[in-house]
This record gives C-alpha cells, sequence and structure tokens, in this order.
C-alpha cells in the first residue's frame, strides 16, 4: 500500500487539517495532524495492522472505526486499551501495539480530578437524536447537558457526505456534516451544554434519583464527574454488523460507517480498490462515497434477490459504471498481511452458494455494511427491561411512544432504540426532549404541541415501505411496554 | 435473466415509461423538461420545495413525486436539490440533430465546458459521446452539468464519464 493516503481533492469536501505533529509507533517516529484520530494518522502513515489474534497471531486491522469494536485499542503513553480510532493524535504520543496479554499501565496512579454535576437532562450521546433533545428541552427552559465520547462533536452526521432524505424540519436535501453544524449552533444558540471526549462508564442510580459516572479526557489528566440527573436519554446510536467469512479478519476488512469517518472526516483513502458486501443505505451510499475519494470499487454485493436500499442511491453507482451484483456472497477474502483479494460466489433462493460460480475479485478492500446493531451495553446497566424485536433483528429497550422506558425518567431515541434512520433518530430524539419538558412543566402546553407535531411527522415518515419493520417492532414495543406497566401495577 | 429494477440497481427506460410516464413527443419538442427517475416510496420532499412553478407535487411524504410536465419550464432548479440525484433535464430542440442533457455530478475531476465526454447509461455502459456545454454548481453544491448529444441517447445518456478512461 502506498504510504500517502491522504486525499487532495474531493469534489465536495475541503480538509482542513491541523498542525503538523510527530508521534511514536512501536518506537519508529511518524507524522500526523493535530485532531485527527491515532488510527487515521497511523493509516496515513500506511500503517494498517493494528494487533494480532490472541489464538491464531494472525494481524488484525480495526474494524468499526467508530468508537465501539475494540479492534483498534493501543496501548498510547503507557495507557493500555485506549480506542485508538476516537483518540486525537498529539505531539510526542507513544503508540504500541498491545500484547497478547493485557498488561497494566505504565505508571500505578493517573492523576484523576473529580467534579460534581447536576443536570435535569442528562443525554449521553450527541448524535442526531442526543442534538435534538438537547435543542427541544434546552429550549423549552430545561438545564441540559450531553456527553459524547467521540473528540468531534455531532456524531456519525460529521462524515455524512451525501444530502439528507426527509421533509424541510429535519434538514432535508442538506448534508449530514452541514446538519451536524446547524444542529450544533442550535443548541449552542440556546446555551445547552455538550462534552466531548467524555465516556459514561457507570450508572449508580439509587431509590429514583439517576446517576452516571464519565470520564473527560483532558489535557494531561482525566477528570471523573459524577452526574446527578432528574431525567436520562441515552442516544447511544449503533454498530456495524460484522460477518463470518474464511479470512474475515484481515487487515481491509472494515465496517463501511467506519471508512466514512476515515476517508470524510480525516480524508485519508481507506484503499485503492474496494469491494462492498451488502447493499443497504449504508453500502450504497458508502459506494458511492469511495469513489468521490478516488477508490475504485470493483463491486457490490448481495445476498438478497434485491437491492435492499432506495433505487435512486443504487442507480448513482450503476450509472458511473459500479457492477452491483444482487444473489452474491462473499466466499473469502485472501492475504496474508492485508486482503489482496476476494472470492465472491452467487447464492440459490435457498442464499446457499451454487458451486462453480466463483468469481475472484483484485481488490485491498472489502467493507462490511450488512446492517446495524443497537448500542444497548450503556442503558444495560440502568436495569431496564429488554425485548427482541424479530422485526429489526435486535434486541432494544422497550419503550413508549414518548421514548421513555420501563424506569422512570429514563429515555432512548435514536438508533440505540431500534436501527432506522436519521430523521428518525431526530423526531425521537425531539419527542423525548418534548415529554422530559412537559412532565417536568416546563412550558408544558408547548412541549405538548412540539411533541404532538413530531408524532405526525413520525407517523407521516412510517408510511414508507422502507419503514414498515421498523413501524411493525416500535408498535410492539410499546406493547410490551404496556404489559411491563401493567404488572408492575 | 435479471432485469427488475431492484434486481439490478437501476431503471430501465420501459420501467420509468411505465411508472411515472414521460413526456410525449409533442412537449418535448417544446423546449426543456425534467425528467424525475425516483419511483419508491421514500419519505423525501425537497424537490417539491425547489419548484416554484408549482410543477411537482407528492401525495403525502412518502409517495413518489409527480411532475407537470406542462407547468415544468425545464429551469432546472429541482436538479441540484434532490437528494437522490435522481433529476435529470431534457432539451430537446437544443439543436437540429442534438438534444441536451442535463445530469447530476459529484465526481472529480470537475468536468469543464468545451469538453468532449463519453456519455454513458442508466446501466454504466458507454453509449456514445457528446459536448459539455455548461457547468453550473448551485448551493447544493452539486454540479449539473449539460452534454450536448444525439438525439436518440437523450432518454438513456445519465452520465459521464472522462475520454481515454
Amino acid at each position: 500500500m502506498e504510504k500517502n493516503q491522504r486525499i487532495r481533492e474531493h469534489p465536495i469536501l475541503d480538509f482542513e487539517r491541523g498542525k503538523r505533529v510527530r508521534f511514536q509507533f512501536e518506537g519508529q517516529w511518524l507524522e500526523g495532524y493535530e485532531n485527527e484520530s491515532i488510527a487515521a494518522a497511523l493509516f496515513a502513515s500506511g500503517v494498517k495492522i493494528f494487533g494480532r489474534s490472541k489464538r491464531f497471531n494472525h494481524p488484525t486491522g480495526w474494524f468499526c472505526g467508530i468508537g465501539k469494536c475494540s479492534s483498534c485499542l493501543m496501548r498510547v503513553n503507557g495507557i493500555p486499551n485506549v480506542r485508538t480510532c476516537i483518540t486525537p493524535v498529539k505531539e510526542g504520543m507513544r503508540v504500541a501495539i498491545q500484547g497478547k496479554k493485557g498488561a497494566l499501565p505504565d505508571e500505578p496512579d493517573i492523576a484523576v480530578a473529580k467534579k460534581e454535576e447536576h443536570a435535569q437532562v442528562l443525554i449521553i450521546g450527541g448524535g442526531p437524536a442526543g442534538l435534538e433533545t438537547g435543542i427541544t428541552s434546552t429550549r423549552l427552559g430545561l438545564n441540559t447537558l450531553i456527553i459524547d465520547e467521540n473528540p468531534i462533536p455531532g456524531g456519525q452526521l460529521i462524515k455524512q457526505t451525501h444530502k439528507f432524505f426527509g421533509s424541510k424540519k429535519e434538514y432535508a436535501g442538506l448534508r449530514g456534516f452541514e446538519i451536524a453544524r446547524i444542529m450544533l449552533e442550535g443548541l449552542r444558540k440556546c446555551g445547552g451544554r455538550y462534552l466531548t471526549e467524555t465516556s459514561a462508564i457507570g450508572y449508580y442510580g439509587k431509590d429514583g434519583k439517576h446517576k452516571f459516572l464519565a470520564v473527560k479526557k483532558r489535557e494531561g489528566d482525566y477528570q471523573l464527574l459524577e452526574i446527578t440527573a432528574d431525567n436520562m436519554v441515552v442516544t447511544s446510536g449503533a454498530s456495524e454488523n460484522y460477518l463470518p467469512f474464511p479470512g474475515n479478519y484481515l487487515p481491509g476488512i472494515y465496517g463501511a460507517g467506519g471508512v466514512q469517518t476515515l476517508m470524510n472526516v480525516y480524508g485519508v483513502k481507506p484503499g485503492n480498490k474496494a469491494l462492498i458486501v451488502g447493499t443497504g443505505n449504508v453500502g450504497l451510499i458508502v459506494g458511492y462515497q469511495l469513489l468521490q475519494a478516488g477508490v475504485k470499487v470493483k463491486a457490490l454485493i448481495e445476498t438478497m434477490p434485491r437491492v435492499g436500499g432506495y433505487l435512486v442511491h443504487a442507480s448513482k453507482l450503476a450509472r458511473l459504471g459500479v457492477p452491483i451484483l444482487s444473489g452474491h456472497t462473499i466466499k473469502e477474502a485472501k492475504g496474508e498481511q492485508y486482503v489482496n483479494g476476494a472470492t465472491i460466489i452467487a447464492v440459490d433462493e435457498n442464499k446457499q452458494p451454487i458451486e462453480g460460480t466463483e468469481l475472484e475479485l483484485d481488490v485491498d478492500l472489502i467493507l462490511i455494511a450488512v446492517g446495524l446493531s443497537a448500542s444497548t451495553r450503556i442503558i444495560s446497566q440502568t436495569g431496564c427491561e429488554k425485548m427482541f424485536v424479530s422485526e429489526l433483528g435486535d434486541w432494544i429497550p422497550i419503550h413508549n411512544a414518548n421514548m421513555e422506558i420501563t424506569i422512570d425518567g429514563i429515555y432512548v431515541a435514536g438508533d440505540g432504540s431500534g436501527i432506522a434512520e436519521a430523521s428518525t433518530a431526530m423526531l425521537e430524539g425531539r419527542i423525548a426532549g418534548a415529554a422530559i419538558a412537559e412532565k417536568e412543566s416546563y412550558n408544558p402546553e408547548e412541549a405538548k404541541r412540539i411533541k404532538e407535531e413530531a408524532f405526525s411527522e413520525l407517523s407521516k415518515l412510517r408510511e414508507s415501505s422502507f419503514l414498515k419493520a421498523v413501524t411493525a417492532g416500535k408498535r410492539r414495543c410499546q406493547q410490551k411496554w404496556d404489559e411491563v406497566k401493567s404488572r408492575e401495577k | 435473466m435479471k432485469n427488475e429494477p431492484r434486481e439490478i440497481g437501476y431503471l430501465t427506460y420501459d420501467v420509468l415509461k411505465k411508472k411515472i410516464g414521460l413526456p410525449s413527443r409533442e412537449r418535448l419538442a417544446k423546449g426543456p423538461v425534467a425528467i424525475i427517475e425516483c419511483t419508491e416510496d421514500i419519505p423525501c420532499d425537497p424537490c417539491v420545495e425547489a419548484c416554484k412553478l408549482g410543477a411537482i407535487s407528492k401525495a403525502s411524504l412518502t409517495t413518489p413525486p409527480d411532475i407537470d410536465y406542462e407547468k415544468c419550464t425545464g429551469c432546472g432548479s429541482c436538479v441540484d436539490l434532490c437528494p437522490g440525484l435522481a433529476i435529470f433535464v431534457i432539451k430537446m430542440n437544443y439543436e437540429e440533430e442534438k438534444a441536451l442533457v442535463s445530469i447530476p455530478y459529484e465526481m472529480l475531476p470537475v468536468p469543464k465546458r468545451g469538453e468532449r465526454v463519453d456519455a454513458l447509461d442508466r446501466s454504466g455502459k458507454k453509449i456514445g459521446a457528446g459536448e459539455i456545454v455548461k457547468v453550473t454548481r448551485g448551493k447544493g453544491a452539486t454540479f449539473v452539468v449539460s452534454i450536448a448529444i444525439g438525439k436518440d441517447l437523450a432518454m438513456e445518456a445519465r452520465s459521464i464519464q472522462m475520454q481515454g478512461k
């Protein structure tokens, strides 16, 4: 792989890179730009191997690229288990691959300053759902705090370079990163607070009082935040699903969403010749964005007989000559150190591979876009009841139409409450924010009006056949919530 | 043989004609007109907002857009605002032999006026060549590239490719 994978020209984006910084990787000095992630700086310098399998000793790379999957963990300045995909690189930083066995930090004591915080509404996760909750509840008069573990605010909106669908109220027609900018400005104007690089680590609620511990990374040390909150909204998003196939561990195989961050936020090319597995909207959008970043897309494959996402997204790729092969799956990834090829194969109506239909593809990049799973680890700490929603293929916290879970004062919104899309996330966030204001009697009439309007917009959105599964799943979820509540009485 | 749009990933002329109804020969002869190649129930409506003449309507947020070819003047203001990049403008009466096709385009290098490019159909197949007559960039940051091309290709040409690539 070429050493310099920096994107210099892009049809939509201008990359504003920070100051050049020097950092050490495995004792060797490399260069990066201030404010980019360690993982992006490493990748731009040609480093693809981020670790080794504990059992088989084969090389592994990063996968999700958005701080969820743990495959990018490294030892940074003597501290183990640092998520390099969401940690900014700094001058003089020492980065090393972790050994097979865990090792404690170099320094036994790491300075931790403590601070107590209180919020009427604590929001965990600052993507489209969290931002909308924050804006809505702050405007209605509540004291709101958003915490998010990423260094750049805005969740996954910041890497979306395509124009959003939906209606004008949910910023349709604007590109995701522009929407993030507008929402953050809206939050700033109404005085909502947003802490970046702040990880929620544990729920310690008792007797109907909610308390979360969080750690904020600061220049040189950490701050432990003890946040008490009257209400909590968990908008923790989702992570990319993985797919089992021979060779799937090889560096060069990444979650499609992670690659978006790498190329659209940090301006680093993920590879040169790509295969995309999955043709939902994520796969289709990322395929198009790879072309914009100057990456060749050899094919998109889909196990189902039909494309999963919107035809307009697929058409954008098709008319540029990218083959979209429905009824195909990946048989294996090839390579020793990195991916250097893939074998794909046609499947029959029972999704079984048809021998003799193998096709070899010359690729150095395989992107997995086979759906997302709701990130529910944080909300599970509260002891909430969850249910498996077959329509969504996922475990989600049981919640009602107000987005309140089975524990009073705790809400959920966005992909963390069941995978849908950005407009849904914003509307659910708005509903949660307004429902809290209504309950707490902050501008209750206005809050009710906002909530009702969001309900009606959400139901208009859900008339789409693309959201049929979400609608059915959410309905069952509400029924289950009613059941749990009547049992409690 | 796969030929359903969702099996192959793109619309074909026949499906379009059936599903959305294309402008008549007479309408095409009168001047430029937009063609909205959007057939699914995507919750989306910026095209309705974009048209100041009220030529585009939607029965609900999720129904495919309906365009009144008589009201449409082919001004192209919807082309760069459609999130699906699914709107094209055809000016069949551009020249004696040639039609002008305006295409939303977001790739590098940015096409330049006067350049000769290959024209690709909806499947990405090269079907001919044309000259770039105009390149504009609206507030949506999408380039709208207009190419002069043989009239027989106007209903098929939906993308471009730099020659020699």
